[in-house]
């Protein structure tokens, strides 16, 4: 360990660090891991093999991963408009973005029901002209990650492309780039990065999401059932063991995913040349 | 040091007891599940009068509703429940066996087998009853939307569950023909929430479903609540019964110090007063000659049987149907 720094300081503050990440993040984890010991191997492999757990892990999954994709696009343009247009209204639009962070996810959830269901709004615009039901099925699960995980997407990429000069399109405009060979080689190169991170970090939160997916999914078991819907489930039948195996095959999942998608990001950046 | 010490809870209690009348006043908290929440709002309000009347005391009762599973979880885990009213008495058993709070023989202990007051099973339908709801056997035909909670979170759901089994043993003759009944019944759930009252509010605010299988004191309720006209009950000729028992949680009680308290909140239910509330709210209250005739007349006859005639007691029942791998979990593996 060393210090590179001219800033004093290095000691307290990585001891800080180190205590407040054993005190928030370390012990809960490892109470978790020593509560799933208690079952023999055989025993927490019954309990992932079984097809129930299996499949919500699919939905799990399955759901985050989209609402976090659509969410980096539609997060990509909203940043995009927010930065490089100015339109009137932009600071109330600026400051709805962030309402998903404020608001009970629970809110959210049951907001989102009462307007997807076959009865609400949209929910019946959709139902009548396209037959396509949300509210209660797995779409619902995405529609309410993608609420979720918006303003993650739209808040990583902001600053960047807040420093993202315009000047560098205007030379690759002068050196006789087309419009889209300067969105595509020059200003996506080093947009793409952000874009990971917020995608990450919507799909992150998206998978351990349980307030807002109760109230819009339907919880029918195989089809829309949430993992941490069947932790939960657990609980209440005393399986506290079989609960935290589920907890933690979920954190490692998570863990190895987002693992994957930081050298991503990695790879990306070396790529564009900002390593 | 010692004597130091073992005085600074006595300094405490001291300055406690000079700040202000409202800080000693003793208050014993009941832990129910989801729809008792209108019945204790007004019971809670006699009770006091009638404690205050008694000894001069004035002391707080603090409730705590929610699922019947999560707030036995709760308690076990160590929410200070000085009184259980719950959903059924498999979740007292398992705050008895699981935290050994109050003795495994709590149910003995007063009137009715503990049960002060009981409900039952119905169908809450849309105005008209367009669907022509009779019976449990019309919530397996096809086109039919059923709404019902899931049963390995909701106490109420359970014995919906358990009431649906029992009418297709009874009327097709063996367990498969049963399971098979009850399996098309959840073919027509087309959400599961996770209690009761989240299956009123799908019913009712989002409009989902023809028939919504509940508590009938829940029933009751949300006719009152949405005014007459937009909603009717539907009593099946066969039902469960359906038996709410409460307790004094004893090791809570005598951390507390309010045992006396506890123990007279559970009796005056018993009394006429808490039985008149009881069935005013849409229990069927334990001794109905204690009730106005008017609230009486609410509750039609219908043939009810228990857990323990059809199911031989909750601990099996829970085991068979709603373990990991029970038929509720059979039913729903494609």
């Amino acid at each position: 360990m060393s210090q590179s720094n001219i800033m004093p300081g290095f000691r307290p503050a990585i001891g800080l660090t180190l205590v407040y990440l054993a005190l928030v993040v370390l012990i809960p984890l490892s109470a978790m891991l020593l509560k799933s010991m208690q079952l023999s191997l055989d025993e927490y492999w019954a309990i992932l093999s079984n097809r129930r757990v299996q499949d919500s892990f699919s939905v799990s999954f399955g759901a985050a991963l989209i609402a976090a994709a659509v969410a980096a696009v539609f997060g990509f343009i909203i940043a995009w408009s927010l930065v490089r247009y100015t339109f009137p209204g932009k600071r109330l639009v600026d400051a709805l973005i962030d309402l998903p962070f404020a608001l009970p996810t629970a809110v959210a959830g049951i907001v989102l029901a009462t307007i997807y269901e076959p009865q609400g709004w949209i929910g019946k615009l959709l139902m009548d002209n396209f037959g396509i039901q949300i509210a209660y099925t797995p779409k619902g699960i995405v529609v309410a990650l993608i609420f979720i995980g918006l303003p993650f997407v739209v808040r990583t990429i902001e600053p960047v492309l807040q420093e993202l000069d315009t000047a560098t399109e205007e030379a690759a405009a002068s050196l006789g780039a087309t419009r889209l060979q300067a969105f595509v080689k020059v200003i996506l190169p080093n947009i793409l990065p952000a874009t990971i991170t917020g995608f990450a970090l919507a799909f992150a939160r998206g998978v351990g999401e349980y307030g807002s997916v109760i109230f819009i999914a339907g919880n029918m078991p195989y089809i829309s059932e949430i993992v941490p819907l069947l932790i939960i489930t657990k609980l209440e039948q005393y399986e506290y063991a079989g609960a935290t195996a589920i907890g933690m095959t979920m954190l490692i999942l998570s863990f190895l995913l987002l693992l994957l998608i930081n050298g991503l990001q990695w790879w990306v950046r070396r790529r564009s040349g900002q390593l | 040091m010692k004597i130091t010490k073992s005085l600074k809870p006595l300094f405490f209690a001291l300055i406690l007891s000079l700040s202000g009348t409202a800080l000693a006043e003793r208050t014993i908290l009941n832990v129910s599940y989801d729809p008792t929440r209108e019945l204790y709002q007004d019971f809670n309000k006699q009770f006091i009068k009638y404690w205050k009347n008694k000894t001069g005391e004035e002391v707080g009762v603090q409730q705590s509703h929610g699922g019947a599973g999560k707030q036995t979880r709760a308690v076990i885990d160590g929410l200070e429940a000085d009184v259980v009213t719950l959903a059924l008495s498999y979740d007292i058993d398992q705050i008895a066996e699981r935290a050994g709070l109050l003795p495994k023989d709590w149910q003995s202990r007063l009137p009715n087998n503990s049960l002060p007051y009981t409900s039952t099973i119905v169908f809450l339908v849309r105005q008209g009853n367009p669907k022509g709801i009779k019976d449990w056997d019309d919530l397996a035909k096809e086109g039919v939307s059923v709404i019902t909670p899931n049963p390995k979170t909701s106490g109420g759901a359970r014995y919906n569950y358990l009431a649906a089994w029992a009418f297709g043993e009874k009327k097709f003759g063996s367990k498969d023909a049963a399971k098979d009944f009850v399996k098309k019944v959840y073919k027509n759930v087309p959400v599961l929430d996770s209690g009761a009252r989240g299956s009123t509010t799908t019913f009712i605010q989002r409009g989902m479903g023809d028939v919504l299988i509940t508590w009938e004191n829940e029933a009751f309720l949300a006719l009152k609540e949405q005014g007459a006209g937009k909603y009717e009950i539907v009593v099946p000729p066969t039902s469960i019964l359906a038996e709410t028992p409460v307790a004094v949680v004893d090791k809570i009680v005598k951390k507390n110090g309010t045992q006396d308290l506890a123990e007279a909140y559970l009796q005056y239910l018993y009394s006429p007063v808490g039985q008149k509330l009881a069935a005013k709210h849409y229990y069927r209250p334990y001794q109905p000659e204690h009730a106005d005739t008017e609230d009486l007349k609410r509750f039609p006859k219908l043939e009810l049987f228990t857990v323990k005639d059809k199911f031989g007691g909750w601990p099996q029942a829970q085991k068979e149907h709603f373990d990991d791998g029970g038929t509720f979990d059979q039913i729903y593996t494609p």
